[in-house]
């Protein structure tokens, strides 16, 4: 794509090479090959596809632009991107990470990360006074979910970014939920944005990938260094549908955010429903701190049936939803937190979370809002 | 999926295949194998060999089925295969009553291929219902259009021509590309079959060829399911999944397609160098009232005549965000000039009573944002 402005819509369609130079082909082809030729014995761009590959390269720089940022790496999954950008952390090393992480990001930072000598203090991120505490002159980075999963506790990525150049910490956020659409933190300061592409940008539920992005050459050189080295890859077959999800990102997020919004207002009304979770509604406790540094609520909600006995024939009778783990494919996907998501977090921790075995989370696709509608309702009596 | 009969069209694609693998796979999974085991001689799991039969290609075509409203849907390698594989239904000595306004591909294999099998063809323009009325004969046995048609947009009365066929018992062929079934339902107003090149906007990210079959009822449905086995122009397991893929989003892209298109349509229309503009959203287009009656919105295609072919081929080669290519319904706007690329086929001088001359563009308006478009076609139609 030529040199220009272009509007974000444009920006997913065509992201940064739409026309494959040498035939001219729409698609970005899928390069299977697990090497390259070296000419008169000398590397060209590409010489082994761990190391690159066109294809690749064409979904790490469609990320990065949309983020703001000139580096990206796709990996396996989203957690080997959260243990690639984990990776520049060493020994004796201290990290603050929030009380409310994601379950499979939680098993890694309490079963992986110690057996690398790495200390992590878990920490209620809403409150600066508390994470400021936290640092010790070991502390190396601040790791952040903002919303938070599923509870929609709100950072404050601004105050956080504040506090870590002070002490000069890296600062490392998951962005999985808002999408680079609807918050750009590496324009507020964020050091490292983690993807779990498996969710909005791939968008079908038909590929788990990661995306690492990042501003900072320094940061850039160190992670290739392990994305090579390791080499928990995106394969080139799944950066092509990665790279095809992006293409409808705009479309899918605009509609499931909408639908969101709607089912939110009205499960609020439900007499069924205890509480909802949604930063678009009203009575959001930190609404305002959330639209100062996002532009959307998302398409992830969560709410909490008044008698918890009524889930297993809640999701015995539902019908349009999956019910699953994970968010963010065309498809509607109710979760049970307590037994899905954050299944290997303990019990009282989950509690103290408001993580209750009444709580769902609904991650809305792209179907019509009053199927998805009707068939909660029916569910719910 | 279960209990799918009140749900909307963009809730059933979303869900399409979903729930059918005992796995729970979200995402219906890509059977590869060419051949199935059998349980015993003379027993078959329902799967035999894949040109008869595959698991992947079944989910499809029972999604096009019901996106369509009909009761058998085929799918095959490409559009030209799936249009082929109908043609195969015809005998010697049958004609055929065809819209002039076709894409020039179906014009080629009907000149070049089957009138070497004594099948005669005669163009009519569909939009007028005594035109097709006049041109049917004895042995004619089917009606063959597009509409909206290509590339000019003309509009054909699917109720009244449905009727029409009806009372000459002539088989009704709708080529649906266009518009989907998203749009438009033609099977609704008595069409037989359906036809889809699949590539575009079912497909709708250019990156797979495909097309598709449908038909109203389930006798013909068998007939053709017959060519089709006995034929083999089928879609590999690999793309019919990559197809289930782009179904799950085509009601979001078809009504961007539409919004992105009526904007850029009106803006054509004020432009100083763009003589006439063709959409059947535009309130002065011949068939917008029928459009309207027929379809739930006007598409995602135009084209406009600019005022010198020099300009034509100026802008052609000015653009930069749209694509100068072929094909349409995907997700990048393209523009062409149907005169030397789509419709090349058909003669210059029948070229030129259509009106598809080389000051005629024609525009598949993607998912781009419309005033990312407008600032290219701006520059393309008024720099040097």
């Amino acid at each position: 794509m030529a040199e220009h402005n272009y509007r974000i819509a444009t920006r997913l369609v065509h992201q940064k090479q739409d026309r494959d130079p040498h035939t001219g082909a729409s698609t970005v082809p899928i390069y299977q090959a697990s090497t390259y030729h070296h000419p008169k014995g000398e590397a060209g761009e590409f010489d082994y596809a761990r190391s690159g590959n066109p294809s690749r390269r064409q979904v790490e720089e469609a990320v990065a632009l949309l983020e703001g940022a000139r580096f990206g790496f796709a990996c396996s999954s989203g957690m080997a991107a959260t243990g690639t950008a984990l990776s520049l952390l060493r020994s004796g090393d201290h990290l603050i990470a929030p009380l409310d992480l994601y379950g499979g990001s939680y098993r890694y930072l309490r079963q992986i990360l110690p057996e690398q000598g790495i200390e992590v203090s878990y920490v209620d991120m809403t409150d600066l006074a508390l994470i400021e505490a936290a640092v010790t002159e070991k502390t190396r980075g601040i790791f952040i979910e903002t919303p938070s999963n599923p509870s929609f506790l709100i950072s404050d990525l601004r105050d956080i970014v504040t506090l870590a150049k002070q002490h000069g910490l890296l600062t490392l956020l998951d962005n999985t939920f808002m999408t680079p659409l609807l918050q750009r933190p590496i324009e507020l300061g964020i050091d490292l944005v983690i993807h779990s592409a498996t969710k909005f940008l791939g968008g079908h539920s038909d590929l788990l990938a990661g995306v690492v992005v990042t501003d900072n050459d320094e940061l850039s050189a160190r992670l290739r260094r392990f994305h090579n080295g390791f080499g928990a890859v995106l394969a080139p077959f799944d950066c092509f549908l990665l790279s095809r999800g992006l293409k409808t990102l705009k479309l899918r997020l605009d509609a499931a955010q909408q639908s969101a919004q709607i089912l939110a207002e009205r499960l609020q009304q439900h007499p069924c429903v205890a509480r909802v979770l949604y930063p678009g509604l009203d009575d959001f406790a930190q609404k305002e701190l959330h639209f100062s540094q996002a532009s959307g609520a998302g398409a992830v909600l969560s709410f909490e049936v008044k008698d918890k006995n009524q889930v297993p024939a809640l999701l015995k009778k539902i019908k349009l939803p999956i019910i699953a783990p994970s968010l963010g494919g065309v498809e509607t996907i109710l979760t049970h937190c307590w037994s899905m998501s954050h299944a290997a977090m303990p019990a009282d921790f989950k509690l103290k979370l408001g993580i209750t075995e009444g709580l769902l989370r609904i991650s809305t696709g792209i179907e019509d809002v009053e199927d998805l509608w009707e068939d909660l309702q029916q569910a719910l009596v | 999926m279960s209990d799918t009969q009140t749900w909307s069209r963009t809730s059933k694609a979303v869900q399409i295949g979903t729930g059918r693998d005992r796995s729970g796979a979200i995402s219906f999974p890509i059977y590869p194998s060419a051949t199935y085991a059998h349980p015993a001689p003379g027993q078959s799991t329902g799967y035999d060999y894949t040109r008869s039969g595959n698991p992947t290609r079944q989910v499809l075509e029972e999604a096009l089925a019901e996106l369509e409203g009909g009761a058998r849907g085929l799918a095959f390698a490409s559009g030209m295969a799936a249009l082929t594989t109908l043609l195969l239904h015809f005998s010697s000595g049958n004609h055929l009553v065809v819209s002039q306004d076709l894409y020039g591909g179906t014009y080629r294999i009907l000149d070049q291929v089957f009138s070497k099998f004594a099948i005669s063809v005669s163009y009519v323009d569909s939009t007028s219902l005594s035109q097709v009325a006049e041109a049917i004969r004895p042995e004619t046995k089917a009606l063959l259009i597009e509409t909206p048609g290509n590339p000019l947009l003309g509009i054909s009365d699917l109720k009244a021509l449905g009727d029409l066929c009806r009372r000459h018992k002539l088989l009704f062929i709708v080529d649906n590309t266009f518009s989907t079934p998203i749009l438009q339902r033609p099977l609704e107003f008595g069409a037989d079959v359906v036809v889809h090149s699949a590539t575009k906007y079912l497909g709708g990210h250019s990156d797979l060829c495909a097309g598709a079959l449908i038909t109203r009822d389930k006798a013909l449905g068998e007939q053709l399911y017959f060519l089709q086995n006995s034929t083999g122009g089928i879609l590999p397991p690999q793309d019919c999944w990559l197809l289930i893929r782009s179904l799950k989003t085509l009601s979001l892209r078809v009504q961007r397609h539409c919004q992105s298109a009526a904007t850029i349509a009106r803006w054509l229309v004020s432009h100083p160098r763009v003589t006439s503009v063709y959409y059947p959203g535009l309130k002065d287009h011949p068939g917008h009232a029928l459009a309207k009656e027929q379809s739930d919105n006007f598409g995602g295609m135009l084209s406009f005549r600019v005022n010198s072919p020099e300009l034509a081929h100026r802008a052609l080669g000015r653009i930069e965000l749209i694509s100068f290519a072929e094909s349409l319904g995907g997700v990048e706007t393209l523009m062409t000039l149907p005169a030397v690329q789509t419709h090349a086929d058909i003669p210059a001088a029948e070229r030129a009573r259509l009106g598809i001359d080389e000051t005629l563009l024609r525009l598949s308006v993607g998912l781009e944002d419309p005033e990312d478009l407008i600032a290219d076609l701006e520059q393309a139609l008024t720099g040097h």
